[in-house]
């Protein structure tokens, strides 16, 4: 028995996505996708290229507009909202190609992506009010124990614009995190890693789940999703084609012929 | 009425002019991005290039129009090779911060050659005017409208019937394609600089001898053409061209029924305007900035 | 470390100058390139930090010029009520701080225009702006006198030790006034950039969807740079008002705008020190160019020196020597920060 809330959501529902559609110029890159994501579940979304999972993406975080349907987050219409709106109620996402403030040192990325968790305004700041004096060495604080949390605590000083590549896709989840989401959408984190620090991500994002975050995952490396998720939701073409478990999923007929037929990799 | 027929007649004049420089103006946007501030100077030059060869040289005044044209084109060719050509990868700001001192230089070089003094440029027309019905023009007014209205219609063949036209197009529409088709981007960058100067060194040669040439003439009308191709949407050239005369009209009518005083206030107002209600111009379909 | 010793020692220098620099038409020079100053830390707040290149900020100064000016003399003026509406002379410093409040009204203006309105559109809106704001200084003459300008602005006053209430009319007294404003000016910006608010304004410039999906709300934080950039630009205007104490239409001119974009490109945007070192060096060297070369050589000379310092020191003077130094001086090789 689930408890159900208003909109006629389920209470444990965090993401509710309902025939979502987006059309651009007259391609369809969404056809009407509906699909849920229970709080405190990894969840994959995968298809081949072009099967519309950033589009996904980017409408349910505010950053497209969609054509028709409706997102919900924690029983919540996001309709006409903006993205920082989306992000201030606790849904937070990363960019599939690397997005950093790359003039930044490390430790300022995370100060900087901290904004949500202080309240400092214009008075504050130009009055160095104590209060505003205590906020900052707490977001100092916390922003250590982030880099700390994602293991880049040694890299805090350096330019965000010279790490490593794989230091900077930690950096990218470091920055989301300090916004504290309930909801982290991931699009493709392990896109570009070698084997042994997708290992290691995937162990990062399993410890975001146990800290409390829900995760929405984008990715192509079925390994790490089969792995990890305990529902795969599977786009081919702007449809959903199947969801279910991962097993499920991977005996799918119809999943195995998108995969094949467009030339990609078998889903297993 | 006569008085709403004579006002609409100056209008359209003087938008001849108005749309050949927010043409070239916009020409430049949309296919370079590049906010040319070097542009009212370019027209400024026009018209001292006139008065250079009608006035000093006794050039023919029809051959001195060509010729100043022929300049502009030579300038905007050098200033595109010059200073934009290597900054091509820079962003937006930085560019506009060189054509900003590229116009302060420029326009305070054509203080020191020609002094800070007004000049005029004597014109082979009859001054009387001619007088059409309930209207009265002068005739080197119909001259410039006439010109204005076949270097416009000169224009839009070029653009749309030419290849050099459709090479401009397709580097407008997506450069990085364009590259891939073969099209010698680089060349079309420079031509387009300097097609977009000529047209504004012609606008200043052609209105040169109904206005006086004075050093800071370029100041007002870059910032008009600017008003104009706002009006028309970034880099829309029939938006430009629509713009253009609407400005002038605005001025027209503005001057002559609110105040005559705040004539050059309503293209700013104008631009306001336009960016508060409908930021990607009238006549666009769709925004061409993001 | 060093940095705060080299800064206090310019302080230092800086507050004592009038006494052992006795020559007050240097003072004089020196006391209007410090409201530039104050105008070009303005600007560096909008173009330094947030990205958005003003190109119509004198219309801020002038306005705080004509509304600290105005205030001070008392004006009635005829809009259309059924009487005229008459505003006696006020106090002076109740002038400046209107003036600081009026010129900040419209900064909040232009920043909710500025919201709708990027790049491009942003710089032709704000030079829109400048443009009507002087058609209107110069027409609206029951208001502003026009191309008569405004005369006899009183000057400021302060308690002065031994003295009581003293109007500052010596050139000295006008260099410590502005540089008192200066300083103020100055550590507000810095505290601001160097707090949540600073780094918002950052992460926006830096890159404008990462900061919008951590939260940061483009529109208001665009809007609060404006307002503080626009009243900052408009006490510089008041400061100018109450100095110089004539004001007429040419404060809104382009090249002023102009001006404060050179002194904070040149100086280096997005630093702190920039605007002060590019101040001080665009606003001296008219004076030392002057005599051997007439103004349009001195423009031209400008012009072609701000292309060069795009070409070759695109970050400005002040990053190029940071790292310089770093360079120099393996000790000082910490990472850059966010504002030097």
């Amino acid at each position: 028995m689930t408890e159900v809330g208003e909109n006629g959501a389920a209470r444990n529902v965090a993401l509710d996505v309902r025939d979502l559609a987006v059309h651009i110029g007259g391609l369809v890159a969404l056809g009407g996708i509906s699909f849920q994501v229970p709080f405190g579940a990894i969840v994959s979304l995968i298809g081949p290229n072009g099967a519309g999972k950033t589009t996904a993406f980017n409408v349910i975080t505010g950053f497209m507009k969609a054509t028709d349907g409706q997102v919900f987050f924690r029983g919540r219409d996001l309709a006409r909202l903006s993205p920082e709106r989306i992000a201030a109620l606790g849904m937070v996402r990363t960019f599939q190609r690397t997005s950093l403030f790359t003039a930044c040192t490390v430790f300022e990325n995370v100060l900087t992506a901290l904004h949500l968790r202080g309240r400092t305004g214009l008075l504050g700041a130009l009055l160095r009010l104590p209060a505003m004096q205590r906020e900052e060495a707490a977001l100092h604080a916390e922003a250590r124990e982030i880099l700390d949390f994602v293991g880049l605590a040694g890299r805090a000083d350096e330019i965000a614009g010279n790490l490593a590549y794989g230091e900077q896709r930690l950096l990218g989840l470091a920055i989301a995190l300090a916004a504290k989401p309930t909801l982290l959408l991931l699009d493709e984190p392990a896109a570009g890693l070698n084997p042994s620090e997708t290992e290691s991500f995937k162990q990062l994002i399993r410890r975001v789940r146990e800290r409390g975050a829900t995760v929405l995952l984008v990715e192509h490396d079925m390994q790490m999703v089969m792995s990890i998720s305990d529902q795969v939701l599977v786009l081919n073409q702007g449809r959903m084609i199947a969801a279910g478990s991962p097993a499920e999923v991977q005996r799918d007929p119809e999943v195995i012929r998108a995969y094949l037929g467009s030339g990609k990799r078998a889903a297993a | 009425m006569d008085q709403i027929l004579q006002h609409a007649l100056n209008g359209v004049v003087l938008g001849g002019t108005y749309a050949l420089l927010g043409i070239g103006l916009t020409l430049i946007f949309g296919i370079m991005r590049v906010v040319n501030f070097t542009h009212g100077e370019l027209y400024a030059f026009g018209a001292y290039l006139a008065y250079l060869f009608v006035a000093l040289l006794h050039l023919d005044f029809f051959l001195s129009i060509a010729l100043a044209a022929l300049a502009g084109f030579a300038l905007g060719a050098l200033i595109e090779l010059v200073l934009l050509r290597p900054l091509r990868s820079n962003d937006i700001d930085t560019v506009m911060l060189v054509m900003i001192g590229a116009w302060i230089a420029l326009q305070n070089g054509e203080q020191f050659v020609w002094g800070g003094v007004a000049k005029l440029v004597p014109s082979p027309f009859a001054q009387e005017p001619l007088v059409i019905g309930p209207v009265s023009v002068a005739p080197l007014r119909l001259f410039v409208l006439g010109a204005t209205l076949v270097l416009l219609v000169g224009f839009y063949w070029l653009i749309d019937r030419t290849r050099l036209g459709m090479a401009m197009r397709a580097t407008f529409q997506d450069r990085d394609t364009a590259a891939l088709m073969g099209i010698d981007v680089r060349g079309i960058y420079t031509l387009t600089f300097a097609l977009g100067s000529a047209l504004a060194a012609i606008a200043g040669a052609l209105l040169g001898p109904i206005f006086l040439v004075n050093p800071t003439m370029g100041n007002l009308v870059g910032l008009k053409a600017f008003a104009i191709v706002i009006l028309g949407g970034l880099g829309n050239i029939t938006g430009a061209t629509i713009g253009g005369f609407v400005l002038a009209l605005v001025e027209e009518f503005g001057a002559g029924y609110l105040s005559s005083e705040y004539r050059d206030a309503f293209g700013f107002l104008v631009i306001i305007a336009v960016l508060a209600l409908r930021p990607q111009g009238f006549f666009a379909r769709k925004a061409r900035v993001g | 470390m060093r940095a705060r010793f080299g800064g206090l020692l310019f302080l230092a220098l800086a507050a004592t100058l009038p006494l052992w620099l006795r020559d007050p038409y240097f003072v004089a020079i020196l006391t209007s390139t410090g409201i530039f100053i104050i105008a070009a830390i303005s600007l560096n707040l909008l173009l330094g930090f947030t990205g958005q290149l003003s190109l119509g900020h004198a219309a801020f100064f002038g306005i705080g010029a004509y509304t600290s000016a105005l205030l001070s003399l008392g004006f009635d003026v005829d809009i259309g009520l059924p009487s005229p509406v008459v505003v006696d002379p006020k106090p002076v410093w109740i002038a400046f701080f209107g003036a600081v409040v009026v010129s900040g009204l419209f900064g909040w203006l232009i920043g909710k225009l500025a919201f709708r309105v990027r790049g491009a559109y942003f710089v032709i809106v704000t030079i829109s702006f400048a443009e009507v704001m002087r058609m209107v200084a110069l027409n609206w003459v029951d208001l502003t006198e026009g191309p008569m300008a405004l005369n006899n602005i009183p000057p400021l006053s302060v308690l002065w030790p031994g003295h009581g209430l003293t109007a500052l009319v010596t050139k000295s007294q006008q260099y410590w006034l502005v540089l008192a404003v200066g300083v103020v000016c100055y550590f507000l910006v810095a505290r601001m950039v160097r707090s949540r608010l600073g780094r918002a304004l950052i992460a926006l410039r830096e890159n404008e969807p990462l900061a919008r999906s951590v939260g940061v709300r483009v529109t208001h934080y665009l809007v609060v740079a404006t307002v503080v950039s626009a009243a900052i630009a408009g006490a510089a205007g008041a400061l100018y008002a109450h100095c110089v104490r004539i004001v007429d239409p040419d404060v809104f001119l382009f090249i002023y705008t102009v001006t404060m974009v050179i002194m904070v490109v040149t100086g280096g945007k997005g630093t702190l020190a920039g605007p002060v070192v590019g101040g001080l060096i665009f606003g001296l060297m008219p004076q030392a160019l002057r005599g051997t070369a007439p103004p349009e050589v001195q423009w031209i000379i400008y012009g072609i020196g701000i292309i060069l310092i795009v070409f070759f020191l695109p970050r400005g003077i002040v990053p190029a020597f940071a790292d310089l130094a770093r360079l120099r001086m393996p000790a000082l090789r910490k990472p850059a920060s966010l504002v030097r």
